[in-house]
């Protein structure tokens, strides 16, 4: 891999997009909510519960269950996107649903639900990556118990090089790789792993490397988001 | 469903490295492949993996190409779990569970570009052959992720593509070639339990498991498709050489079931 | 606690290392690590590790004095909403009151009407149960009620109720704060009193926030 090389907005290959940015609270009327802006990839995501489960008969009386809803809204994307589920977003709500029942403590909110929104309100690759990003955030700030927060972000190949948190443009090269990763920091345990693209076990090792690099910057970045809020210390 | 105690006592066995049927943690239970198992079908082929069995058909219809890719044919994929596959299905809409399959499934054949889409291009930007493939959960005894890439994979090279008339009217009965192939692709899984990493688990065994990894495996040894499903994860330093094991076994299977 | 700055940790954060502390509420262990599972400040008593969230909707706990609303009434109990995802009960041996075993019970307590009670128990899946048999427990009779978060009824009281004392002496008002983070307030200026309350809540980060209080009290009067 060339150091030298220069990405189409100007990046080094293990840079995150600029800006990259992390702020909670961005709608206050839930119980905890945070935004991830990644380039020109956008996502909000908000939390309410613990609640009551309704309806009723959905209720766990061992532990909460977690729901998640991944939206496009119809301007994020270029071309009109028709309101609504679709296949695509029904596997992505699952997929950060899985990913963050590794950390909510479910089992300390018996009999309730906890839903968690997440609207891409500007979409331009690596969506699904900034909403996990989010959603763990909006947790830790609705108060929520839980093991750790996830970072995650996606890394790849762009025209040979690997490359780290890929916009659009270089998703779309002919023989890209796309790989959405997320990990939990203090247990190693990966919680979302995708790929999309023609790849060599010995460069897939490369691309989660980098991606795991460029979790661990995101982690820095949720913990200063979340001091940002709420002050590194409290007067008694 | 099966008893508390019964998961257990399953989820015991297998980390300490036993199953219930005496197989070793990495392998597979009697794999047998039949094509050609319905008639109107373009192609078939049903699986059964132990007592898992999964059909896939193949139809083919001509249609309009998508704007960005005038010249190319078309692939949808869908899973359907039938009603009676297990006790857990409801008929209704796709479920979160069938979508997931039929696009895993899906992005295995896309992304490890098996089939030729630009040759299913009948005149550019009007008229393309769209590959509807679809798969059926007919007996779910587990692994139902290995079965239907290997009966989509063996539908689609069963595939015989019908002829077309002066106005681009199927023609019953006659045929025109084989789907243009240049790849086999099969998609297998590990399943992760504690901290064992096992292969095709039975239904039972699979309701304990936490966590299981998907990877496309192409007839040239490369990984054309990632997933990590299920609730659970894999530690960061398993999934390579996890990795290396499923394209191994992925070649033997393309060698040994898709012929 | 001596220290007048506590540090605001996050889920995940390592807090302490070593044996000879105990995880409390708000932490979990990992072998030889007390780690948060919420934003919170951390609380040290003795031994044992606590962390106060931030943030959050009332779990209730064994002992907290809540303030309810009678929303449903059973043959021999009332539901009870505590603002909380849990509602709570009230059997009908859990009140002074006698009762004939022929009595209507809803005119005891009826829909509507809020009670200051004691958390009895609760359960491992969080069935609540609620007594009046306690000195401090009461009904409360005509009065302005507001919630807030209670994460931040702390703040609220104040070292040892200083807080409340002030917007109390300020608007010259009945107060009774449940520690689910529901407030009763009585007396003429008692929307003077929920605004102070509110401005509390919403500037609870805010240092000297007693004297700034009564700043803002006494401007509105």
């Amino acid at each position: 891999m060339s150091r030298k090389f220069i990405r189409n907005d100007g990046r080094k290959p293990e840079e995150l997009r600029r800006p990259y940015k992390i702020k909670l609270g961005v709608v206050p009327r839930a119980n905890g909510s945070a935004l991830v802006q990644s380039g020109k990839t956008i996502v909000m995501a908000a939390v309410y519960g613990p609640k009551k489960v309704i309806p009723k008969h959905l209720e766990d009386q061992e532990k909460a269950i977690l729901r998640c809803r991944y939206n496009m809204i119809t301007f994020s994307v270029k071309d009109r996107k028709k309101p609504g589920p679709d296949k695509r977003s029904a596997e992505i709500s699952k997929l950060i649903e899985n990913a963050l029942s590794n950390v909510v403590m479910l089992e300390e909110y018996p009999r309730t639900a906890i839903d968690i929104y997440l609207e891409v309100i500007q979409a331009d690759a690596g969506t699904r990556v900034a909403a996990l990003t989010a959603a763990s955030l909006a947790l830790a700030d609705a108060g929520i118990a839980m093991k750790d927060l996830i970072p995650s972000t996606a890394a790849g190949r762009v025209n040979g090089h690997i490359v780290l948190d890929l916009n659009k443009e270089e998703e779309d090269v002919e023989d890209a790789i796309d790989l959405p990763f997320a990990y939990i920091p203090s247990t190693k345990e990966v919680v979302l792993l995708q790929m999309d693209g023609i790849a060599d076990i010995e460069e897939i090792e490369e691309i989660i490397e980098m991606a795991k690099k460029g979790c661990d910057k995101i982690y820095e970045m949720q913990i200063k988001a979340i001091k940002e809020k709420y002050g590194s210390y409290l007067e008694e | 469903m099966i008893t508390h105690t019964a998961m257990e006592f399953i989820k015991k066995k297998l980390c300490e490295g036993e199953r219930l049927d005496d197989r070793k943690l990495k392998e597979y239970r009697e794999i047998v492949i039949e094509r050609g198992v319905g008639e109107n079908a373009e192609g078939s082929a049903r699986v059964k993996i132990g007592q898992t069995e999964v059909i896939a058909g193949i139809k083919m219809q001509v249609g309009e190409p998508f704007k960005d890719t005038p010249n190319e044919g078309i692939l949808i994929t869908s899973a359907e779990f039938m009603p009676f596959s297990s006790s857990e299905v409801e008929p209704g809409p796709p479920t979160v569970d069938e979508i997931e399959l039929g696009r895993v499934i899906d992005r295995g054949i896309r992304e490890g570009k098996v089939i030729d889409l630009e040759k299913l291009c009948i005149v550019e930007g009007e008229k393309v052959w769209t590959i509807f493939v679809d798969i059926y959960l007919v007996n779910d005894d587990g692994n139902m992720y290995d079965a239907s890439s290997l009966a989509v994979m063996n539908a689609l090279m069963d595939v015989k593509i019908p002829k077309l008339d002066e106005n681009y009217e199927i023609i019953e009965g006659e045929f025109n070639g084989k789907l243009p192939i240049r790849h086999k692709v099969v998609s297998l899984t590990a399943y992760k339990v504690g901290n064992v990493i096992f292969y095709d688990p039975n239904a039972k065994e699979e309701e304990v498991v936490d966590a299981r990894l998907t990877a496309g495996i192409r007839d040239d040894g490369k990984i054309v498709s990632l997933q990590k499903g299920m609730e659970g994860s894999f530690k960061y330093d398993e999934i390579i050489p996890t990795l290396r094991e499923l394209k191994e076994r992925g070649l033997e299977f393309i060698g040994k079931y898709v012929q | 606690m001596g220290e007048s700055k506590r540090k605001v940790v996050y889920p995940g954060e390592i807090i302490y290392e070593g044996i000879d502390a105990l995880p409390g509420l708000g932490v979990y262990r990992v072998e030889e690590k007390i780690i948060s599972k919420h934003i919170g400040v951390v609380n040290k008593k003795g031994r044992i590790i606590n962390v106060v969230p931030l943030n959050g909707v009332y779990m209730p706990k064994q002992d907290d004095f809540v303030i309810g609303e009678i929303i449903d009434i059973g043959v021999n109990f009332w539901l009870v909403d505590i603002h909380s995802p849990y509602d709570a009960f009230l059997g009908i041996y859990d009140i002074t009151e006698f009762v004939d075993k022929e009595i209507d019970i809803s005119e005891i307590y009826d829909v509507g009407d809020l009670i200051y009670a004691k958390v009895s128990r609760v359960t491992k899946t969080k069935y609540v149960n609620l007594t009046m048999k306690d000195s401090q427990a009461k009904r409360l009779y005509k009065g302005y009620v507001i919630d807030v978060s209670p994460s931040k009824v702390p703040r609220i009281i104040g070292k040892g109720g200083s807080m409340i004392k002030t917007i109390k002496d300020l608007t010259q008002t009945k107060i009774i704060v449940g520690q689910n983070g529901r407030i009763w307030i009585q007396g003429k200026n008692a929307d003077l009193a929920a605004e102070a309350i509110l401005f509390v809540e919403e500037n609870a980060l805010m240092e000297g926030l007693t004297d700034k209080v009564s700043e803002y009290i006494k401007s509105k009067t």
